[in-house]
Formats: structure tokens, sequence, C-alpha cells
């Protein structure tokens, strides 16, 4: 039993997509990194220019990784909406938590609004890297439509 | 993604060969669920009411398994499971991962959330604070372990449990998407090491 080391890629594994998965998880760095330097200031009011520059940077990634998503042709939208809306569903609780957290500590205003709109970034980008990764493998009706 | 699939069907790794029953294949095991329900209710009590013990309990206990997870599926179970043929991986993958999808999660969510509190109460995040540096660097390499668990990992993980519930599942993106989970794995299990120097040395200062 071999792993067909030597043939070429076939059926799921042949398509081609645009960098998706990159550019969400560059995406999800640059929040990650926000919520760092916000969290390293804490209980104090940190300067909000870095962390609004981070999470404007991976807004930005993330929408063009959404519209090259959106011009993917005979994809897998079904896995993929199955997938997003239970990821969803568990990242909005994690990322509740962490906000309850900055809200029981007093965390209030800007710097509040920040972290908010980090952890809204943080729970929809890591769905949709699941979801994409799962219904990428999803072998369609017509594959030869690359984009 | 709770629903069963029984799946009967070989792995394109063996495919010509008989078919052998494979186990049922949950992604998400519901019957966990209460549990992870209880684990996150007691933690927002714990938060809420500035409970002491329950914090360093919850992030001691929520750590240790947190990081013994890590080192043992990276350094240990990685390599054994990328000497191991497709339809063991395979094998292994539909009964182990499933588990993973819910302890995890519920483990870091454990000891980020507590460890976060404690280090509130205890004044390790102000600045004077000889710990202060340490969180902060903490911080860090919880930051990129959690972009590699995150967004390659746990990725890799589901989408292997969806391609085992097919009922003709392709060997070579179950081997793909499972090198990508042992190589991660095994950074992970690294980098747990300097959360272990970084910790210790935080909690003897």
């Amino acid at each position: 039993m071999t792993a067909h080391a030597h043939t070429p890629a076939t059926g799921a594994l042949a398509r081609q997509f645009p960098p998706i998965t990159q550019l969400q998880v560059g995406a999800l760095a640059l929040v990650i990194i926000g919520g760092i330097d916000m969290a390293s200031y804490f209980p104090r009011r940190p300067p909000l220019g870095l962390p609004i520059a981070l999470l404007a940077g991976s807004a930005a990634v993330f929408a063009i990784a959404v519209v090259m998503l959106a011009r993917v042709q005979d994809f897998a939208w079904d896995p993929f909406f199955l997938v997003i809306r239970w990821a969803l569903l568990a990242y909005l609780i994690q990322a509740g938590m962490i906000e309850y957290v900055f809200v029981h500590n007093h965390a209030s205003g800007a710097p509040l609004v920040v972290v908010t709109l980090m952890l809204v970034m943080f729970a929809i980008t890591i769905p949709t890297v699941i979801a994409f990764t799962v219904a990428r493998y999803q072998v369609m009706p017509r594959t030869e439509s690359h984009t | 993604m709770t629903d069963q699939a029984h799946v009967v069907a070989s792995t394109g790794a063996d495919r010509g060969g008989e078919a052998s029953p494979r186990p049922a294949i949950q992604v998400v095991p519901v019957k966990g669920l209460p549990i992870v329900a209880a684990i996150v209710v007691f933690l927002i009590v714990a938060i809420t009411k500035n409970w002491r013990w329950a914090l360093d309990w919850y992030h001691v206990a929520g750590g240790g398994l947190w990081t013994g997870i890590d080192l043992f599926v990276g350094l240990v179970l990685g390599p054994i499971l990328g000497r191991l043929s497709i339809p063991a991986r395979a094998e292994f993958s539909a009964r182990f991962m499933p588990k993973m999808v819910l302890i995890m999660p519920t483990v870091v969510v454990m000891t980020l959330a507590a460890g976060f509190q404690l280090a509130v109460n205890l004044g390790d995040l102000e600045p004077s604070n000889p710990n202060h540096g340490w969180l902060v660097a903490s911080f860090a390499v919880v930051g990129v372990m959690s972009v590699i668990a995150l967004g390659l990992l746990e990725p890799a993980n589901i989408a292997v449990l969806f391609e085992m519930r097919k009922p003709q599942p392709d060997g070579e993106v179950i081997a793909k998407l499972m090198k990508r989970f042992i190589y991660t794995a095994g950074i992970l299990g690294l980098m747990q090491v300097a959360t272990l120097v970084i910790m210790t040395r935080v909690a003897t200062q």
C-alpha cells in the first residue's frame, strides 16, 4: 500500500485555487498581533494607532480573500455553508468569552470598540478558513473551470 | 456537522482491495457538548466571582492538558502517525480527531480566560511587575501557536473528517491533510516547551 507519491495529483487535489487560505491566515495573524499588543498594555489604556492599523489591514486582507472566494466557479458551497455556520457558532462563543473577560475588567471606550472589532475578525476568519479547507476538497461535477 | 455517516469503503490508497467496514464518523461528538458547556459556564462563574482557587484550577489544569496534549501529539504521536499506512492513519484519525475537535478549544479557552483573569487580579500585567515581560512573551508564543493551530491544523483536522465521511474517501487528500496535521502538531509541541519555560519562570518570581 503506497501513497501514490510518484503520480500527478488527481481529483480534488488537482484543482488549483487562488491563495485564499494564505490570505485568511494572514488576516488572522494581523488581528492576533493587534490583540497581543492591546493585551500587553492592559489594564492601562493602550495607544490605538498600531492596533487600528493592524485591524484595518486584517479586514482588508480578509475582504480580498472573500472576493477571491466569491469568484471561484463550481465551488462546493453547500459543505462550505454547513461548516461555516457551526464553526461560526463555536468561535462566536470563544470570542464572547474573551470579550467578557475584558468587559469584566472594566475595559471601555475606544479600546473596547477596537478589541470587539478584533474579536469579530477573529470569530469570522477562523470559520472561513475551516469551511474553505473542507469545501475545496469536495469534487464538483464540473472541475475544469479554474480561477 | 453532528450527524453520523456510516462509511463502508476503502481509502484511495487501497482501492481495488476488499472493502473493509470503517467506524461511523461524527465530526463533533455530541455527547461531549454538555461537558464542554458545563466547563464554560463554571469558567464564567469563576471569572465573575473572581474565585482564586477556581481560576488557578482552570489555568493550571487547562494549561497542563494543553501543553501535555500538544507535546504528546506533536512529538510522540505525530511521528508514529507519519510512519503508518494511509488506511491505518485514516482509521486512527476517525476515532482520534473528533475528540480533538472538542478537547482542544475547550482547554485553550479554560487556560487563556482564567490565566488572563489571574494575571489581572495578581497585578502581573502592571509594567512595574517583574512578570510583565514574561507574560507579554507568553502572549507572543500563544499568538504564534494560535495562528498555526487555528489557521492550519484545525482546518486540516476537520477536512480529514469530512473526507472520511465520503462513500469513497480520497487517500491522497487524506495523506496531504494528515501531513499538514503532523507537521503543525510537531511545531506546536516544540513551542509548548517555550510555554513551559515562561510559565515556570512566572510562577517562581
